[in-house]
């Protein structure tokens, strides 16, 4: 039984994490409103400044608060923390605005990223409609983790709900973009994975010696616009920045 | 020109480090910084500098080191040999290193990371915001033959200076407290958890490390249904076949094994310090107790600099060691050769 069928268990849930923070969680599993709670109300924290707050982060489904717990005691925090809960119905609660849409030119398939016509079959669709699909929906940046910058993007359709694989791919470069369990992950680093490698970027989520290392954020919106195998090259000649000629809108 | 600090032989392992960098974790990045953080506070109290400042963490092995100019400096964490153009310096003391002479440092005799610091630190490139490397991230690189590692203006002259360190070098009882995930293990489950002895497995590194032991594996209930969530270091994540894994200071942002609970940052560099082979126990507190523990560690921390007694200039190596052997006492006296054999069996 999952944890959620579980009448006992009330969300969101307010936990300690050792001594490093406070930790409020909006679902059991991920969803799309526990991940948007998640968004919306680490904005919320973080525009109420309060002292005891180092940083904060939004994962999949929670808000974290680093606060050094041997330094604050958590129970007056916590006691906030319900009052900013009971504001408002979080799982309703519109993504903060000023977030940005990312369009990434994006070469699905072809030997830079073999894995299209695997990947396809297991989502039994033809690559053409597979690329259709990959390539058109909008997908949110659920969280960033794993490596510096790395994206977290959900999600595709149901039938994108297709298992990691067994054994792992002992490298894909930077800037590819890889599936499973109807998520992307556009990787910073060359990488082993057990993720499918159906695209190619020149896109760079973590650009250490730029001004702007971290081009991301929770909440931001990606779609990975389809383009030939010639105007790829293109852009990998001439590209220096690790935007992969990436085009890009502020959401209101 | 600035004095700086020319590598002629270095380990393999051998990288900048400080407190490492916070403020990133919503980008993916971990604080990272150095694997003992205690023996950047007692470097920075043998100099009198500030326990920001960036030293050359070296894992397992040494160098040799040429000064440009003379320049004031410390030697913290694992003990290991050094001498100064062939004389023996004492571990956990500041020294003049004189313009050209070299200094070396040998393995370590107990331990796993030494720290060289150097008065108000190096002047290395800082990586978004500070020195230290976060070697699993990219940033930063090891330092390699040929180096010269540059350091901050200095105008002291104050040397001669050695502390008592506090004991975290041959692993032991370490303290943690439940986490978020710890109602996901059962009482019992936990109770064993704190009842068996565990030994640092040779699988480990600066993101975490495995800790071996005789018997059933550890579990969570409900294992596959947890979201992958917030990690932090000292969390002991159990894997999928039941082995426990401390996690480091460069381990990921977030992860999707259970943790059995937290180890108290206090506690986190006997795990990091401890040579392969040697024992652990866990025990777990109440989270008032480890609260309270915690402060008491950040206070000792705090009045470091006012442990510092002046080195008697004729304190040879051996008193040294003897001097430290009083401090461990009994229990590490015996564990130590203890870890050894356990480790030869391997």
């Amino acid at each position: 039984m999952t944890e959620h069928a579980d009448p006992s268990k009330t969300w969101p849930q307010i936990k300690t994490v050792g001594l490093a923070g406070i930790i409020v969680t909006f679902s059991a599993e991920l969803s799309e409103p526990g991940n948007r709670a998640a968004i919306a109300f680490r904005a919320a924290v973080v525009a109420l400044e309060w002292p005891e707050v180092e940083e904060s982060n939004s994962t999949l489904v929670s808000t974290f608060l680093r606060i050094d717990l041997s330094r604050f005691r958590p129970e007056p925090i916590v006691e906030r923390l319900q009052g900013l809960i009971t504001s408002q119905d979080w799982l309703s609660a519109p993504l903060p605005s000023g977030r940005t849409l990312w369009r990434v030119p994006t070469l699905f398939g072809t030997d830079r990223a073999p894995q299209l016509a695997e990947a396809s079959e297991l989502a039994g669709r033809s690559i053409a409609d597979a690329i259709a699909d990959l390539s058109t929906t909008t997908m949110r940046v659920l969280t960033i983790g794993f490596a510096p910058g790395q994206p977290y993007l959900g999600t595709l359709p149901d039938h994108w709900n297709i298992p990691r694989q067994t054994s792992i791919t002992p490298n894909v470069p930077a800037g590819s973009l890889v599936t499973a369990v109807s998520q992307f992950c556009l990787f910073p680093y060359d990488t082993p994975t057990g993720w499918r490698h159906v695209g190619a970027t020149g896109f760079l989520s973590f650009r250490p010696n730029s001004e702007d290392p971290f081009p991301l954020s929770p909440g931001d919106e990606m779609i990975f616009d389809p383009v030939s195998e010639a105007e790829f090259q293109r852009i990998e000649g001439t590209d220096q920045t690790g935007n992969g000629g990436a085009q890009t809108e502020v959401l209101t | 020109m600035s004095a700086a600090l020319i590598v002629r032989s270095i380990g393999p392992a051998a990288a900048i480090q400080d407190l490492g960098r916070a403020g990133f974790m919503s980008a993916g990045l971990t604080r990272g910084g150095a694997s003992d953080p205690t023996a950047l506070h007692e470097g920075a109290a043998l100099l009198r500098h500030a326990p920001t400042c960036a030293a050359v963490e070296m894992a397992g092995m040494g160098g040799s080191f040429e000064a440009t100019a003379d320049i004031r400096i410390a030697l913290t964490g694992a003990l290991m040999d050094a001498s100064i153009d062939g004389s023996n310096v004492q571990w956990n003391a500041s020294h003049l290193l004189p313009a050209r002479s070299v200094l070396t440092i040998g393995a370590a005799r107990r331990g796993s990371f030494g720290y060289l610091h150097v008065a108000n630190g190096f002047d290395t490139p800082k990586y978004l915001g500070t020195r230290g490397s976060h070697l699993s991230a990219g940033l930063g690189r090891l330092v390699v033959v040929g180096d010269q590692l540059p350091t901050c203006v200095d105008t002291s002259i104050n040397v001669g200076l050695h502390l008592v360190p506090e004991q975290r070098l041959d692993g032991g009882k370490v303290r943690f407290i439940r986490s978020m995930q710890s109602d996901k293990f059962d009482a019992a489950m936990i109770t064993r958890f704190t009842q068996t002895k565990f030994r640092r497995d040779p699988r480990g590194n600066r993101q975490g490390i495995r800790m071996d032991f005789e018997g059933d594996g550890f579990k969570a209930n409900d294992q596959l249904n947890i979201v992958s969530e917030v990690t932090i270091a000292g969390d002991i994540q159990i894997t999928g076949d039941g082995t426990p894994f401390v996690l480091m200071h460069e381990c990921q942002t977030t992860g999707g094994y259970p943790r059995i609970g937290t180890i108290l940052p206090a506690d986190l560099s006997k795990v990091s310090q401890a040579p392969i082979g040697s024992t652990f126990t866990f025990e777990l507190l109440t989270f008032d107790e480890g609260s309270a523990v915690q402060a008491r560690a950040n206070v000792v921390l705090d009045k470091l600099p006012k442990m510092v007694k002046p080195l008697l200039r004729d304190v040879s190596t051996i008193q040294d060691l003897l001097s430290y052997q009083l401090i461990s006492g009994v229990v590490s006296a015996t564990a130590a050769p203890l870890d050894v054999d356990e480790g030869n069996k391997r």
